[in-house]
């Protein structure tokens, strides 16, 4: 005893109407609830989308080790390029910047300047590229199977935390290759690392949201990020710039969450770099655009959870 | 015209998908209605050389289209039934699991469902590059288990799969299995887990003859662990071997609802 529900017409195309404002069936509602069936696919309020997200912790870890060792797979040197990537930036950016242009004039120790800047950057600026695809280009992982879906860009931004830590290695051979000295400074650097990870994860969760809207963020965003690697002093000392520029502008300049990351790290690393040459109040805006971007990401990236299935 | 859509489709009071009677309802769907855009090559990936073409030529197609792929869909599934979805391809059957697993939103209408389900299949979550051995743990923890699960039920993953049988293949990147390897290692890791409501979407019967065998196996035992199991397939033997109930859907639409016999019967005769 079947019945049917709409009869069989292949010929006539159905009107494409969605009725949105229909309100839901009362009577299966009802017997939902009496079974206690929820909806599927129902946002989880935060503090459960949170434990869900912990849950799933050995996943991210995995996830991001997985992509990291995929990516040089290959390649024949394999994983050495992790070094080698790096090494090749800095030496280009010496080339042009340090030989061609001259920027290095009233810069000691240019070369641990220089590879500090442009390290710390790339971790920012590759984790927003990635957190940009993180979702866009895991439709398939999204539309297959369910886990919280910032596991996403965290998975994403810790591929390029764990490619930073590579960098760093190297960053410390070449600091102090040209003579900078071994200080205890050297460990205000987990702070600052810290900080800028848990920044960088923020800002990958809100480009993920947005990057999984508008498919064209991703095209966009390199000339962004160029942009903003210009204006955030990482092949010239920025300090020389905002002596001279009205108040407002430095201000602003120097409240730039990139350069303070950079100052940091240099401030950290480089025993030229001291105390006085740093952007004012450097800890608090630190821990302040860490805050500000990890909070309002997650809360961002939260708020369409339910929606990123649909691509 | 509007009119006429924004009308209830007739609840189904009696018979299949009764809310009335006594068994446990598990999937409740109310007029699910499902819209998702389609990027056309405009966006995203695309030679740039298309690209130019589309702007000389300034051909609308390069944004994004719409596709309404279920429309109005009602049906109330129980406890203990196995459900086959059938109709032509494209007629919007995987897109209706995805939203019963809370995949894919309704644009509107509401899913109700007991517990999570889950389609079966990791395929997604697995990475080609990385060998048999880590994309075994990917995909457990992927579908959710823990990492001592993963642990425990490593050494039935592999020997289930038959992949180690020739030598030691699991330690060598997927993408140097041959296209059966990798879909028996897929299917093995898919089927290590229980669930509630279990989702299956067509040829999974996929491998050698016996372990096609194997398969259909695991594939019963998981149907009697779980509770509720759906499945996709244009195999209609297969359909019904293993369903009690059919939903014929064409064009998004839901033609039929009733027992196997006489739906697939239906669906055979109209499609000649």
């Amino acid at each position: 005893m079947s019945q049917t529900l709409a009869p069989p017409d292949r010929t006539a195309a159905a009107p494409s109407v969605v009725p949105t404002a229909l309100p839901p069936d009362p009577q299966l509602r009802a017997l939902a609830e009496r079974h206690g069936l929820t909806v599927s696919g129902a946002r989880p309020p935060l503090r459960e989308y949170t434990r869900r997200l912990w849950a799933r912790r050995h996943f991210i870890a995995a996830f991001a080790t997985a992509r990291l060792t995929a990516t040089y797979t290959t390649a024949r040197m394999g994983q050495l390029w992790q070094v080698v990537t790096p090494l090749l930036n800095a030496g280009v950016y010496y080339l042009i910047f340090g030989v061609l242009l001259h920027t290095r004039h009233g810069i000691p120790n240019f070369i641990p300047f220089l590879c500090t800047g442009l390290f710390v950057f790339t971790f920012t600026q590759s984790a927003v590229l990635a957190g940009t695809r993180a979702v866009s280009g895991s439709l398939g992982l999204v539309r297959a199977l369910h886990f919280p879906r910032a596991a996403l860009p965290i998975a994403y931004t810790l591929v390029q935390l764990q490619q930073l830590l590579f960098s760093m290695g190297v960053l410390a051979a070449i600091v102090l290759i040209c003579g900078v000295p071994l200080t205890w400074h050297w460990l205000l650097m987990v702070p600052a690392l810290l900080l800028q990870s848990v920044f960088n994860t923020g800002l990958a969760l809100v480009m993920a949201r947005i990057g999984a809207k508008t498919t064209d963020t991703a095209q966009l965003m390199p000339f962004v990020l160029r942009t903003w690697m210009y204006v955030s002093g990482v092949f010239y000392n920025l300090s020389a710039f905002t002596g001279s520029a009205p108040h407002i502008v430095s201000a602003a300049l120097n409240c730039n969450p990139a350069l303070i990351y950079i100052d940091l790290m240099r401030y950290a690393l480089i025993d030229t770099v001291r105390a006085q040459d740093l952007p004012p109040h450097v800890w608090p805006l630190a821990l302040g655009w860490a805050l500000l971007a990890g909070i309002a990401g997650y809360v961002f990236f939260w708020k369409a959870e339910e929606e990123y299935g649909r691509g | 015209m509007a009119e006429t859509t924004v009308e209830r489709p007739p609840a189904p009071v009696t018979g299949y998908g009764a809310p009335a009677d006594d068994r446990t309802p598990t999937v409740i769907c109310d007029n699910v209605h499902i819209v998702y855009k389609v990027h056309g090559g405009g966006s995203g990936k695309g030679s740039a050389t298309a690209a130019l073409q589309r702007i000389v030529r300034r051909s609308p197609s390069a944004g994004v289209r719409e596709v309404h792929a279920v429309k109005g869909v009602t049906f109330v599934a129980h406890k203990g039934e196995a459900i086959g979805l059938i109709g032509s391809n494209g007629s919007g059957k995987s897109t209706l699991l995805r939203a019963v697993a809370g995949l894919l939103p309704p644009t509107a209408g509401r899913v109700y469902t007991h517990g999570q389900p889950s389609l079966l299949g990791v395929n997604a979550a697995l990475m080609n590059d990385l060998t048999g051995e880590r994309n075994v743990v990917l995909g457990g923890l992927a579908m959710g288990m823990s990492r001592q699960e993963v642990r425990d039920r490593y050494p039935g993953i592999v020997e289930f799969s038959g992949i180690n049988e020739k030598g030691d293949f699991v330690s060598l990147p997927m993408r140097t299995y041959s296209s059966g390897m990798a879909a028996r290692l897929r299917f093995s890791i898919a089927a290590a887990k229980s669930h509630d409501v279990l989702m299956i979407d067509e040829a999974l019967a996929t491998g050698d003859r016996a372990f096609q065998k194997r398969s259909e196996a695991r594939i019963r035992e998981l149907r009697e662990e779980a509770g509720t199991v759906f499945l996709v397939s244009h195999n209609n033997t297969a359909i019904r071997d293993t369903c009690d109930r059919v939903l014929w859907l064409e064009k998004g639409e839901l033609v039929m609802d009733g027992p196997t016999d006489e739906v697939v019967t239906a669906y055979e005769k109209s499609a000649g």
